[in-house]
């Protein structure tokens, strides 16, 4: 092949590349064009608004007696669940990765595929039946670990990637100098894996941030429900959604989750390790 | 790893132990004596109503945390007693919040007063989460003064076998609205009372000479729920003669003449006519697809309960936002809805039409029946009833209130003199949910296309096998 | 093991119990309301026959198969995979954009992305009908099965993006080289190069999406299943049948078969994983 062919066939290919690139930009960019515009439209509705600007939407939200409380609700729902569940799932990954068993795999495996199970309206009977009878309806620190259970295969599967690329010679050092296995944990193998307990409690948080069923089930008082059951109240007299309060609480509801994903991917590195060990 | 088996085999043993224990508990209905806790010093009640301040039916939720239960608490306590009340606020989709609601009262638990409706009284009743209100709190539930100013038919909604089972809330009727100026337009008469379902067609049939205008929205289709039934399918087979349940004869309809009258109107409507648009009974947001385009002068005619002249036309732009008429007044007609031909309705009429609307009833378990009992009576009492409305009106189950306020609205006073006394229910039996999800089904293929013969033949399959072929009626 | 306690305890107690009491419920004529919600029926595997007999649940069975085929196996897969090797060279603030939206995308609330794509698909103001100037298409009604799997690669693309983007770092620079060297084309090279340094990533991803995505709710706020069932997929069925039907024990029973399935296509990864690094 000569030489100017070359340079046009890379030419093409880098056209390409960008078309390809804007197409992508266009298509994952156009729903968020109405997240951003129109909390600040006079008439808010789901046409895009013409340009516009008034905060007056913005005093409607604030006028509401939930919608800003239902954020700080969600931040201790969420906050708990992904403080538990990097705990839980960072400690037993650890342990599952280093502790060879029969049958470990398959346990991990059955435990993430029960998970799909527990979602739908069926399961809300035992867990609200149970929760009843231990009268821990309404109690956010059960809705919590209930919340931690579901997502705890998941993050234990992930993690136990991260978990298996630390290298064992980090540990036996440590032992030699007669750390307990806590101490290991704490000061050897967190350090490393920092990234992937990052990245799970950033899951956690995106998790619980949307999960309407539970909360909605568990928490009686409305003035503890998080922010995606109060979004569902957004009604006006007559039935019809209230595009007012919708668009602004849409973008208050989604800037800490946004922020949450932003400073964990500055500080620590937002990734996924992967692939199964055949 | 010791623990894991042992925590295995707990959790399994656990799991049979309250499997067995919960799943089949059978809460006998009505738990005890009427006037346990009559003379508490103190007591707590719960109201649960699916509202919430600031959002969906916020002046139901505000009316009960800021009137009532202030003013309840005080006259308590001029009685020298110490009553509290609590308000479970929700304001979530209807479907939802019945879940939840049903998911507590399984348990055993649940508010002391909640809404049922008139068509869920049967259900709620067979699972034992309601019962007759003078099993709950003794024989003052059917003395009641309040009783003397309810109608016949609002009080038989709330009742099964002869006994009150909720203090009823009020009523809607369904009409047929239509858009006057379109009809001027169409040269149909402004003052519009068709008197079979052919009138209904040959004015959609002139509408359709105007450009822009869907003629007629009869609403089907499983998108739109229980205004499918309640809108459309339920009045029409009133209009062709029959109820959907035989309450005597304990028979459902199947695959009769009366529903294939109906489902083939739908199908001249949409398929043969070609009169209403399709489109709106498949979108999931096709009934306020339908509310948009009347309001904006799109659509000539429309099925709908006095709702819609309230709460979506509505002239007053804080209420009903982007679809209210600021001209509904001259603008927006309203007919009764006739029967298929002069005469051939239920009971030989010729005008028909459809009522729901439920009332306040109290949890069997209460710990408080006599105190829960205070404050039932006291929510329904006229001035309470006055305070709930504050400025809006609305057909309400007392009629003392009803005289006093639907002078105020020429529409409302219509349908409460001539509808209200034509109309009918829906059944009180526990298979209606299910049978109403069958109805939609059908109405939405005739509406997409199916035969008629085709989708009654699969209609009358599925409440057989839903009731037994001994409870189903067909011919 | 201390470690492994917590996670356990939390999984039996939150998972595996409501899991199995579910599973219990499957062979209960088990209604929320009515006289199955006072005394529940035994019917042993009555519900299993009803659903395998009913044409809805094959309809729906097969939607569920066309629904991740084509939205996650090669919608997500493929996008991503693209995007990650596209992003590994390109300019930085182009990959910092085209990451930022993808994310986006990804962590809003689940609440607020249905409103933005109700925005988006709107038959009246709809911004897709704005810009293509098709004012009154209804996209959610003429191509129902298109807009859930447009709405899942739009939603569920980053996972794949950052872990392949994660997998590729792995694969050294100096095969690639050699490999262009020799005068590779893009896809022998992917075949021969890349393939077999990120193949556990491959099947990791596809495993965790296609779960994912088969227990998937969302298609739901879009279409409501609809029209003529036509967007019905299983979750949406269960929902569909159990709630607005008010039969639990009918959609326990439907969660077994949707397990069991999820078990065939877990297996079927795996067996694929050991056949090829065997």
């Amino acid at each position: 092949m000569s030489a100017p062919a070359v340079l046009a066939r890379r030419a093409m290919a880098r056209v390409g590349l960008y078309v390809f690139v804007g197409l992508v930009l266009v298509f994952f960019a156009l729903p968020l064009v109405w997240l951003v515009t129109t909390p600040f439209a006079r008439t808010p509705s789901y046409r895009v608004p013409a340009p516009s600007f008034t905060l007056h939407n913005f005093r409607i939200l604030w006028d509401n007696p939930y919608a800003v409380r239902s954020i700080g609700n969600s931040l201790v729902l969420a906050g708990g669940t992904a403080v538990l569940a990097v705990v839980f799932a960072g400690t037993a990954a650890y342990a599952l990765s280093r502790v060879r068993l029969p049958g470990r795999d398959a346990v991990l495996y059955a435990v993430l595929l029960l998970s799909s199970i527990v979602t739908g309206t069926a399961a809300m009977v035992p867990i609200f039946l149970m929760l009843f009878q231990l009268d821990l309806i309404d109690n956010r620190l059960a809705l919590v670990l209930v919340l931690t259970g579901g997502l705890l295969p998941s993050a234990m599967f992930i993690l136990k990637d991260f978990m298996d690329t630390v290298p064992r010679s980090y540990e036996e050092s440590a032992r030699v100098f007669g750390a307990s296995p806590f101490q290991i944990l704490r000061h050897v193998v967190a350090p490393v894996v920092r990234p992937g307990l990052a990245t799970i409690a950033v899951w956690a948080v995106v998790q619980v941030w949307g999960n309407f069923l539970l909360p909605y089930i568990l928490l009686h008082d409305p003035a503890k429900q998080p922010a995606a059951v109060i979004m569902y109240t957004f009604y006006d007299e007559g039935g019809q959604p209230n595009f007012a309060l919708i668009s602004t609480f849409s973008l208050l509801y989604s800037v800490p989750v946004v922020l949450c994903y932003l400073v964990v991917n500055r500080r620590y590195g937002f990734r996924f390790q992967g692939g199964i060990k055949g | 790893m010791g623990s894991r088996p042992v925590a295995t085999v707990g959790a399994l043993a656990v799991a049979c132990l309250v499997l067995g224990g919960c799943v089949s508990a059978k809460h006998a209905a009505g738990a005890g004596d009427p006037q346990r806790n009559a003379d508490a010093k103190h007591a707590t009640l719960t109201i649960s109503t699916n509202a919430i301040s600031g959002g969906k039916n916020a002046q139901e939720a505000d009316w009960i945390t800021k009137e009532l239960i202030p003013a309840f608490e005080k006259a308590e306590k001029a009685k020298g007693r110490n009553v509290t009340v609590n308000y479970q606020a929700n304001g979530i989709d209807d479907a939802k919040y019945g879940e939840k609601l049903e998911l507590s009262l399984k348990a055993g638990g649940g508010p002391d007063l909640f809404v049922v409706g008139g068509d869920s009284i049967a259900t709620y009743a067979a699972a034992g989460y309601i019962a007759p209100l003078d099993k709950v709190v003794g024989g003052e539930a059917n003395s009641w003064t309040g009783w003397k100013q309810v109608d016949a038919a609002v009080k038989k909604n709330v009742s099964m076998n002869g006994r009150y089972y909720a203090v009823p809330n009020g009523v809607d009727g369904r009409v047929l609205y239509y858009n006057k100026k379109l009809f001027v337009k169409a040269g149909l008469p402004a003052d519009w009372q068709p008197t079979s379902w052919a009138d209904i067609l040959a004015a959609g049939r002139k509408l359709a000479t105007l450009s822009g205008v869907t003629p007629i929205q009869i609403n089907a289709g499983t998108p739109m729920a229980e205004a499918t039934t309640m809108q459309g399918f339920l009045p029409l087979l009133a209009g062709a003669g029959a109820e959907i349940y035989d309450a005597k004869a304990k028979k459902y309809q199947g695959d009769t003449k009366a529903v294939r009258d109906v489902l083939s109107f739908y199908r001249t409507l949409y398929r043969g006519a070609k009169l209403g648009d399709p489109r709106l009974q498949q979108d999931p947001n096709g009934r306020d697809e339908s509310f948009t385009e009347f309001s904006q002068g799109k659509l000539g005619i429309i099925g709908e309960s006095d709702y819609l002249w309230r709460s979506v036309v509505c002239p007053t732009k804080s209420v009903c936002n982007a679809t209210a008429m600021p001209d509904r007044n001259s603008t927006v007609g309203y007919a009764m809805i006739p029967a298929e031909r002069p005469g051939s309705g239920v009971g030989g009429q010729d005008f028909v039409s459809m009522s729901g609307g439920g009332g306040f009833t109290i949890n069997p378990h209460t710990k408080y029946p006599q105190q829960a009992w205070d404050l039932l009576t006291f929510m329904r009492s006229a001035t309470q009833i006055k305070a709930q409305l504050g400025s809006t009106v609305q057909i309400t189950a007392n009629k003392q209130v009803n005289d006093e306020i639907l002078a105020r609205d020429p529409a409302l006073k219509f349908i409460a003199d001539k509808v209200i006394p034509i109309t009918r229910f829906r059944p009180s039996e526990e298979h209606y949910t299910s049978v109403g999800a069958l109805i939609e089904e059908a109405t939405g293929q005739v509406v997409a296309g199916k035969p008629v013969d085709e989708v009654a033949k699969a209609y009358q399959q599925g409440v057989v096998k839903l009731v037994g072929a001994d409870h189903v009626s067909s011919n | 093991m201390l470690f492994v306690a917590p996670a356990l305890a939390l999984i039996a107690a939150f998972l595996v119990f409501p899991a199995l009491w579910t599973l219990y419920l499957g062979v209960l004529k088990y209604d929320l309301a009515g006289s199955n919600a006072a005394a529940p029926q035994f019917v042993g595997l009555g519900n299993y026959r009803d659903a395998l007999t009913d044409p809805r649940f094959a309809n729906s069975l097969l939607l569920t198969v066309a629904f991740v085929g084509l939205s996650a196996v090669l919608g997500q897969n493929v996008l991503g995979f693209l995007l990650a090797a596209v992003l590994r060279d390109a300019a930085s603030w182009v990959r910092g954009v085209v990451n930022a939206v993808v994310l986006l995308a990804w962590i809003l609330p689940g609440t607020v992305v249905v409103f933005l794509w109700q925005a988006l698909l709107d038959r009246g103001g709809g911004t897709l009908n704005a810009l293509l100037g098709t004012p009154g298409a209804a996209w959610t009604l003429d191509h129902p099965l298109a807009t859930i799997v447009a709405f899942n690669i739009w939603r569920g693309t980053a996972f794949s993006m950052l872990l392949y983007s994660a997998a590729l770092g792995a694969v050294p620079r100096s095969q690639l080289e050699t490999a262009r060297t020799y005068g590779a084309g893009p896809l022998r090279t992917l075949r021969d190069v890349v393939l077999p340094h990120i193949r556990g990533h491959v099947l990791t991803n596809t495993l965790l999406i296609t779960l994912w995505t088969f227990n998937d709710f969302a298609p739901y706020m879009l279409t409501g299943g609809g029209p003529d069932h036509r967007s019905e997929t299983l979750p949406v069925y269960v929902y569909r049948t159990s709630i607005e039907g008010g039969a639990l024990g009918y959609g326990s029973a439907i969660s077994l078969i949707m397990l069991i399935v999820n078990l065939a296509i877990a297996l079927f990864y795996l067996r694929l994983l050991r056949r090829r690094s065997a």
